[in-house]
């Protein structure tokens, strides 16, 4: 039988504002069908997201959403989720939300290990404000900002959570979305910071601009330049030139409403 | 419990005062001179039932208030001027998806780092207007130990009653100082909740204001799923950018204060017969003010006072009435001159304003009221 969106999808609220061949719908899809498999109560679920396209798909979504402002969805996420422990908090952002204005933000999420999970929508641009280049966006190529090549050099999203000391870090793309939707659902059910780093398309502000053709073939791409991380580590010959998805730490480490739980419990009774 | 007398900072007066309120959550950032109420409360607030979190900065400590709140729980931050700029994007979001909480900014000298141990007053104008586009405003400030606490707990009070973010603002003097007083018995002061919906889910609409201009406010996870968002919107809570349902709420949320001046105005006014001159100070301002004025009264010279306890709104017709009587009014402030312009607004020309002020990290001292009040009288 085929899958049921509507039960979680707000009446009325579509179509959504992305453009035709934007990957973020299939993400999108991917979050509901983790959230459905891993049997989240609508009640108790608060999905918040900060500024840019990733960050208008909790509107779409019948919990509690949070649409804050750019770069800070951590910071109200973690508000959230400290005064109401029993709640399930999901973070949608895209990759200059996260990892440029909300950088500072990102980092501390994943040192500090409360259990929130994070699905960043990279697509290696600002697409909103119209294809400037962003902390993802690859050295060399074009945004309307870097119109003589970009002399950044792009975050790896799955290098900066680990080194930051998320416990659970995983990269998928919309190409695969079923793979994504395992890793997704896997971040939540994970105890700690979970960041899942979904790579996706924008074919209107970034493809263009550098020649990688339409939607469907900026997500074929997707097809043939991933390899697996079990493939990788068995055979890195193959992984070469490519990029490596899957889980890459997946660690039991204290999460930080736990640890506060013991704090509470140990001097509660003094007062 | 019954009521105590303790020997506390002003910054200790704010965190008892606020768990008096009910305050469950603290997220703040170390700085100076406002430090003291994050200590207080992560002492205090895991054994109460809370949960105190140190941010990574001060604009996340920001909206982990607000996010805090959103679940149910009455939340504070703390911070000075530095942190305060960085405070005021997310202010501006609770000023607009009507989230209550309290910000403490405890004044230091600025512009920029400034003088972090050194008292000021200059952050005025940045109470009121500091986060982008119209927005309503409410500023607290108390002159004492003791009304640092009751004013902390109104505060929380308006904020709940009003869902909009209060700023309690006092000056480095008036937090670090230390002063006896009274924590009130439980109970004593009225403590308020924020409305919440009696509708079910389904019928519930987060901005619906057919009941009255302050709507219900359902926690996160209470059953009630609702979009929050920084973007205008409409009575459900979603986008909107129709312009008849953007102005109204605009206004609305203007009218949220000036329809409620009854229970947010305070100030004591202390008129003296046939008095010519008055003074208008809040804050440490106002405590030298009343020095000098019982200094002048030795003399001979009999003053009025205005002492301001809510600052923003402020109150324009109490300040207007006050200079159909005098000829002169004082505004001795610790910067170069904001609330003048207030009381010069309000007076209309109607009687000579003029200011006593300090920027160099030195309270103003009642001898430089004192001369003031001889120059013009």
């Amino acid at each position: 039988m085929a899958f049921d969106y509507d039960q979680y999808l707000r009446p009325g609220k579509l179509p959504h504002i992305w453009c035709p061949g934007c990957a973020h719908g299939i993400v999108m899809k991917s979050i509901i069908r983790a959230i459905d498999r891993e049997e989240l109560e609508k009640d108790n679920t608060v999905i918040v997201s900060g500024i840019g396209c990733a960050s208008r798909m909790p509107g779409y979504v019948d919990f509690n959403t949070l649409h804050t402002t750019h770069g800070r969805a951590l910071g109200f996420a973690t508000g959230v989720k400290m005064a109401k422990p029993s709640l399930n908090v999901i973070v949608v952002a895209g990759d200059g939300d996260a990892l440029a204005i909300g950088g500072n933000h990102f980092i501390h999420a994943c040192r500090r290990n409360i259990d929130i999970t994070l699905i960043v929508f990279n697509n290696n641009i600002y697409g909103m404000t119209g294809g400037q280049f962003s902390p993802t966006t690859p050295h060399g190529k074009l945004a309307s900002t870097t119109p003589y090549g970009n002399p950044d050099y792009a975050f790896d999203v799955v290098e900066l959570s680990m080194g930051a000391g998320a416990s659970y870090v995983a990269r998928g793309t919309a190409y695969h979305a079923v793979p994504l939707t395992r890793l997704i659902a896997n971040g939540i059910a994970h105890r700690g910071f979970s960041v899942i780093d979904a790579l996706c398309t924008c074919p209107v502000t970034y493809g263009r601009r550098n020649k990688l053709g339409s939607g469907t073939d900026m997500l074929l791409w997707f097809k043939g330049n991933t390899v697996g991380k079990k493939i990788a580590d068995k055979q890195p010959e193959k992984a070469e030139g490519k990029i490596v998805t899957g889980v890459f730490k997946q660690d039991e480490k204290p999460e930080y409403c736990d640890e506060y739980a013991k704090i509470i419990e140990k001097v509660g009774s003094q007062a | 419990m019954s009521e105590k007398v303790v020997f506390y900072q002003g910054n200790e007066a704010c965190a008892e005062g606020a768990l008096y309120a009910g305050c469950k959550f603290f997220a703040g950032y170390p700085i100076t001179p406002s430090t003291e109420v994050a200590e207080f409360l992560a002492r205090r607030l895991p054994k109460e039932g809370g949960a105190f979190i140190q941010m990574e900065d001060e604009i996340a400590a920001m909206a982990a208030v607000i996010g805090a709140s959103l679940t149910g729980a009455k939340s504070l931050t703390a911070t000075s001027g530095p942190g305060m700029s960085l405070k005021l994007e997310n202010l501006g979001f609770a000023c607009i998806t009507e989230v209550p909480c309290v910000i403490l900014n405890v004044m230091r000298g600025g512009p920029s780092t400034g003088l972090p141990t050194g008292p000021s007053q200059a952050d005025v104008m940045q109470a009121r207007w500091g986060t982008h586009g119209d927005h309503p405003a409410i500023a607290l400030v108390p002159g004492s130990v003791q009304e640092t606490f009751t004013e902390t707990v109104r505060a929380f009070n308006l904020a709940e009653r009003l869902r909009t973010p209060v700023i309690l603002l006092t000056d480095e003097i008036i937090g670090h100082m230390r002063e006896k007083f009274t924590i009130p018995a439980k109970g004593e002061i009225e403590i308020w909740d924020r409305p919440r919906p009696t509708v079910p889910p389904e019928e519930y609409k987060p901005y619906d204001t057919s009941e009255g201009i302050i709507p219900p406010m359902a926690d996160f996870g209470s059953g009630y799923r609702w979009h929050v968002t920084g973007l205008n919107h409409d009575e459900t809570g979603f986008p909107t950018n129709i312009p008849s349902l953007v102005e109204p709420e605009e206004r609305r949320l203007m009218a949220k204060v000036t329809e409620n001046l009854d229970i947010i105005e305070k100030y004591e006014y202390i008129e003296k017969k046939g008095s010519k001159v008055a003074i208008v100070a809040f804050g440490s301002s106002a405590r030298s003010t009343r020095s000098a004025i019982a200094k002048a009264a030795e003399g001979g010279i009999n003053v009025d006072f205005l002492r301001l306890v809510t600052l923003w709104p402020f109150p324009s017709h109490v300040v207007n009435e006050m200079a159909d009587k005098v000829d002169v009014i004082i505004v001795p402030e610790m910067n170069l001159g904001q609330m003048i312009e207030e009381v010069e607004r309000s007076v209309k020309g109607k009687a000579e304003v003029t200011g006593v002020n300090r920027a160099d990290g030195e309270p103003i001292t009642p001898d430089q009221i004192l001369e003031k009040i001889r120059e013009v009288s």
